[in-house]
């Protein structure tokens, strides 16, 4: 072993090796961004796809209306057109406004562009899942809390997206899975996750490979853990007979 | 309220759902402490008019008076309280599945009503003992067998102190070996002077506590009257020929 990792180990290869560990470590900082990125949108979409979905299947119709239109709108654009519209377009009409009207210059951040963009969107796919959710729940339950004389509203609340919200989990882990890899769009607006920065070294560097292995393996890992930590949510907020127990069908005959 | 008001009045009320009469024109009245059958064919309307009677469904004509009480006069906002007042008991039960027994009862008290948790659920806790499930607190619905889901049920509806119940089939999704202890909890509120009214097929229990059978067929009332009217088997008006059917099927 030692005599071969020696000659391999000459101070060439050794200040390379060190070289590409630095921009490695650079490429690495990018997941702190790409996970803030990633847990605002997921927040946005859960906050704007909570009530889309239960305008949708409990609202009156212009909100049944206004919802479709939404989600019709932002599941119809490609993430990397909203992004240039909401930078380029939304932003900049925003920028002007305030230096008209306050005199003072204002700057909004591509970081900022990237989250609203892949928020908005996923605002839209989410309220999709939750939807769903809503409609395999047995509707009677809905109509026993207004018997109770539950508002509307609060029987939503309290008794019909509790539920829903469970039965989505698995289906929501799919969503940040997704939405995690279209974060990588966000390296055109210049935000500073691990697209961009791997972007960044292989046009300095003019290596190719080993960056773009080291972002995919980033993105894997990120992957990874989220999905895992999703999983034990699921485990942790399951409640004996709520959505679809897997383990029932195990005494069936198999073929 | 004088002691000739009716406790609940159902005034003329018609439903009609797509071009189509699912009530026509029925009225009926409670006084406290009435025990009221709703018996009929299926299809007959007799689920509309249950939710017909707690606004769940706005009836297209008429009107309900719980107390002397208008619901038409209560407004979008105000029905919730009316509703409040009025205990519904389903077939299919309707327990929150994501909820155990206990919070089941507690959930409205709370939600609702606006009480503390620990103050709802010592009451819970006392309406589960009345129907005898205090030692089946912590289980989920699923955890449960169709007939302490019913008994459940009761106990959610009862912690609201209703004026009146209205049951729509609380048996018939039951085993029948569960029948049993579900309609002796419904017996013993019936004696302690609950006012309820209760659509269901058991004609033997239905004979033995209620003040009086209301027939209904294709969303009328098609005959009124005490239990006897059942009696007068084959050929003795539509009600008795009915109960001969139900007796036929059923051997009883």
């Amino acid at each position: 072993m030692t005599p071969p990792a020696a000659s391999l180990l000459s101070p060439e290869t050794l200040a390379s090796l060190s070289e590409f560990l630095q921009s490695a470590l650079f490429v690495a900082q990018g997941c702190g961004y790409t996970v803030a990125l990633i847990l605002l949108a997921m927040s946005i979409g859960l906050a704007v796809g909570l009530p889309l979905s239960a305008f949708q299947v409990y609202g009156p119709k212009w909100t049944r209306r206004l919802a479709g239109l939404y989600i019709w709108f932002f599941r119809g654009i490609p993430i990397l057109v909203l992004m240039f519209m909401i930078y380029f377009g939304f932003f900049n009409i925003i920028e002007s406004v305030c230096l008209k009207w306050s005199g003072k210059p204002l700057t909004l951040s591509p970081f900022l562009a990237s989250v609203l963009a892949l928020g908005l969107a996923s605002g839209a796919y989410q309220s999709q899942i939750f939807k769903g959710a809503i409609l395999s729940l047995p509707s009677g339950q809905f109509r026993a809390a207004l018997a109770m004389g539950f508002s509307r509203t609060s029987a939503i609340v309290s008794i019909v997206l509790p539920q829903a919200m469970r039965i989505s989990i698995p289906a929501w882990s799919n969503e940040y899975s997704i939405l995690l890899k279209d974060s990588a769009v966000a390296y055109v607006l210049g935000t500073m996750e691990i697209m961009a920065r791997t972007r960044f070294m292989t046009s300095l560097t003019f290596t190719h490979t080993p960056y773009y292995l080291l972002a995919g393996l980033l993105y894997y890992l990120l992957t990874w853990l989220g999905v895992k930590m999703l999983n034990r949510l699921d485990k942790m907020t399951r409640i004996p007979g709520l959505g679809h127990d897997l383990k029932a069908e195990d005494h069936l005959q198999a073929d | 309220m004088t002691s000739t008001t009716p406790l609940l009045e159902v005034s003329r009320i018609s439903r009609i759902i797509d071009g189509k009469t699912i009530l026509d024109d029925v009225s009926l009245s409670l006084n406290k402490g009435d025990l009221k059958v709703v018996i009929g064919p299926s299809g007959g309307g007799k689920s509309t008019l249950l939710q017909c009677i707690n606004f769940l469904q706005v009836p297209n004509s008429g009107d309900v008076f719980l107390a002397g009480q208008s619901a038409r006069a209560m407004g979008r906002r105000n029905i919730c309280g009316f509703r409040q007042k009025i205990g519904m008991i389903f077939q299919d039960f309707n327990l929150f599945d994501h909820l155990n027994a206990l919070d089941n009862v507690a959930v409205a008290l709370r939600k609702v009503k606006g009480e503390k948790k620990v103050q709802a659920r010592k009451r819970a806790m006392s309406e589960l003992e009345r129907v005898g499930l205090a030692d089946k607190f912590h289980l989920y619905p699923s955890q449960l067998s169709g007939g302490q889901k019913q008994r459940v049920s009761l106990a959610r509806a009862l912690a609201m102190d209703p004026m009146v119940m209205l049951l729509d089939e609380p048996t018939s999704a039951l085993d029948p070996e569960l029948i049993g202890e579900v309609l002796n909890v419904i017996a013993q509120l019936s004696l302690s002077g609950m006012t309820m009214l209760m659509v269901t097929h058991q004609i033997g229990f239905a004979r033995h506590l209620t003040t009086e059978i209301i027939f209904m067929e294709e969303g009328r009332v098609v005959e009124t009257g005490p239990p006897e009217l059942l009696e007068a088997g084959p050929g003795g008006g539509r009600a008795a020929d009915f109960c001969a059917k139900l007796a036929e099927v059923t051997g009883r």
